[in-house]
């Protein structure tokens, strides 16, 4: 059962967010240097954050998927870099955003963390080509899972490679989130938990759309075998990049562990 | 197994010499950048951060073009179904693969790099070279690594020649940023310097980790 | 609440920084609403699916339960 528990997450994305932003808002300081533009930090920071710990926590999954050959783990690999991507091109938005206020220019070569980003950004979005461009679905899975943990291990190392490349260059907008006031530290953790319950739920929600498309798609297959026609009522649907899981395979063991 | 790596690699530079379809195109691939670039740039002589750059990237995409055939005779007339069958360690054939990538670069820098310091390069090649095949060196074994690695990834997909260049070459940026930055204290044009340790200690990292990723995850691509 | 803000004196004007600010934050939402958006539409068609499923087997249901019913009529 993967939506157990979806409605418990989705009341506290609410309630934390919507703290944040208050916190945001009404409570954080303003900060000496950028003034009222500083805010965007809040909410681009965490999404950067939750961005990059997606696409580890999605190599961590294709780990297990490799080491089990259980295809769920592949699934929520899938929806872990999936999710991450489109929280990555928030964070590319937001950024920009930033930078033109900050700089003038919706684009700065000099933040390392931005180009860094955006590399791995550049490497993720190969992804769902790379899954439909394999057929056969055990071996979609399979590679597509030897590239997540490739691709996991190559966020850190090219942050640091980055980093290093410009150091001392330019001061960096972010040089100043290791001595923060403690009201901005606040805020900023709440927001940064704000954007995880989201990023979790957002997943969650999305596993549990999947398992319930695959619960249809066995019942109709039950169906007809039992009408004993070959009464083919299921919709020629697109190739997708997607994994495609049988329901039985999604709801084995379910039982025994509920929820993800 | 270094028996099987011995064979292997013995085969894959054999069939190399015979078609000579990697090395050649590879070699001319980057000198005819060179000229390229002189153009594009208009000027005669370039050097420090300028050279690094061009020199890395001229060599970056010329590696490219190696990577996307090395696993191509495989795919395409048994060569995995044979190496399967036959009772060895699946890894030799990421180390023979790897080796045989990597002496491809080796080739492809002899060429080049003199090429690169007759057309483009300002300061004389001699002094910056010993440092130079040095970081070389380092950044050929990254190469290497990665390069056989998506190699076997985007060999049996749809698109392979467009699949294994984008999945190589944001893999590839650090290494190209550190061999860059290493190279261009020695191409400098007056007082020119040693690479910086910090930059050596990168590339080193960078292959390291991307060699044990390599070795864990190859056997996983050649299961059928 | 402005005027308070006004007084702290920020770096860039604050009709201006505020702008930023505020497509920033709306960027955010726009996402989460396009993936509500998405859901929204995949919910719709599984519900037709499912309707459709439904209403076939409620049918072969009720044929098999009118032709139990005539065989058990001439068997009487």
């Amino acid at each position: 059962m993967y939506g157990k528990g979806l409605r418990a997450l989705s009341i506290s994305t609410v309630a934390v967010m919507a703290l944040a932003l208050a916190l945001v808002f009404f409570w954080a300081p303003l900060e000496a240097e950028q003034g009222f533009l500083q805010k965007i930090f809040y909410v681009h920071v965490p999404l950067a954050i939750v961005a990059l710990g997606g696409f580890v926590a999605g190599g961590i999954m294709a780990i297990q998927h490799l080491r089990t050959r259980d295809p769920r783990w592949d699934m929520r690999s899938y929806v872990a870099i999936h999710m991450a991507l489109i929280f990555g091109v928030a964070t590319l938005i937001t950024g920009s955003i930033w930078a033109k206020g900050s700089w003038g220019h919706w684009w700065v070569w000099d933040e390392p963390t931005l180009v860094s980003f955006l590399i791995v950004f550049l490497l993720y979005a190969t992804y769902q080509p790379l899954r439909f461009a394999i057929e056969d679905p055990e071996r979609q899975s399979r590679y597509a899972s030897v590239f997540a943990v490739t691709a996991g291990a190559f966020v850190p190392l090219n942050f640091i490679a980055v980093r290093l490349s410009s150091a001392y260059v330019h001061p960096r907008v972010l040089g100043a989130t290791s001595n923060l006031p403690w009201q901005m530290s606040l805020t900023f953790l709440v927001s940064l938990l704000g954007i995880v319950l989201l990023y979790v739920t957002l997943c969650k929600y999305e596993l549990t759309a999947k398992h319930t498309r695959a619960q249809l798609r066995a019942l109709r297959r039950l169906a007809d075998r039992r009408a004993g026609t070959a009464v083919a009522v299921a919709p020629a649907r697109a190739r997708s990049a997607a994994p495609s899981v049988h329901a039985t395979a999604m709801t084995a063991h379910a039982t025994e562990r509920p929820g993800i | 197994m270094r028996r099987t790596v011995g064979a292997l690699l013995r085969k894959e530079l054999l069939v190399e010499l015979r078609t000579l379809e990697s090395v050649p195109g590879m070699s001319l691939f980057a000198v005819t950048t060179f000229v390229v670039f002189h153009f594009a740039l208009n000027r005669n002589s370039i050097d420090g951060d300028l050279a690094a750059g061009i020199l890395w990237v001229t060599l970056l995409f010329a590696a490219i073009l190696g990577v996307n055939r090395l696993f191509v005779a495989d795919a395409d007339q048994g060569g995995f179904d044979g190496f399967l069958l036959a009772p060895v360690d699946r890894s030799a054939m990421l180390f023979a693969k790897a080796l045989a990538l990597l002496s491809y670069l080796v080739v492809l820098e002899i060429v080049a790099v003199p090429a690169f310091g007759l057309l483009l390069l300002g300061p004389s090649l001699g002094q910056a070279l010993p440092g130079l095949i040095g970081v070389l060196v380092l950044g050929d074994l990254g190469i290497a690594a990665i390069g056989t690695l998506v190699a076997a990834l985007a060999v049996r997909t749809r698109a392979r020649d467009l699949l294994g260049p984008l999945l190589a070459l944001p893999l590839l940026v650090p290494i190209v940023i550190g061999g860059a930055r290493a190279s261009s204290p020695l191409l400098v044009l007056s007082h020119p310097g040693q690479p910086a340790a910090r930059w050596l200690l990168t590339l080193g990292l960078y292959d390291l980790v991307f060699g044990l990723i390599a070795y864990a995850l190859f056997d996983f691509l050649l299961e059928d | 609440m402005v005027a308070a803000l006004l007084g702290e004196l920020p770096a860039l004007p604050l009709h201006q920084a505020g702008k930023y600010v505020a497509a920033a934050y709306i960027v955010l939402f726009a996402l989460v609403l396009v993936y509500v958006a998405i859901m929204a539409i995949r919910s719709r068609r599984l519900e037709r699916d499912l309707d459709e499923l439904l209403a076939r087997e409620q049918a072969t249901a009720s044929q098999e339960s009118s032709q139990s019913q005539q065989r058990e009529a001439t068997l009487v």
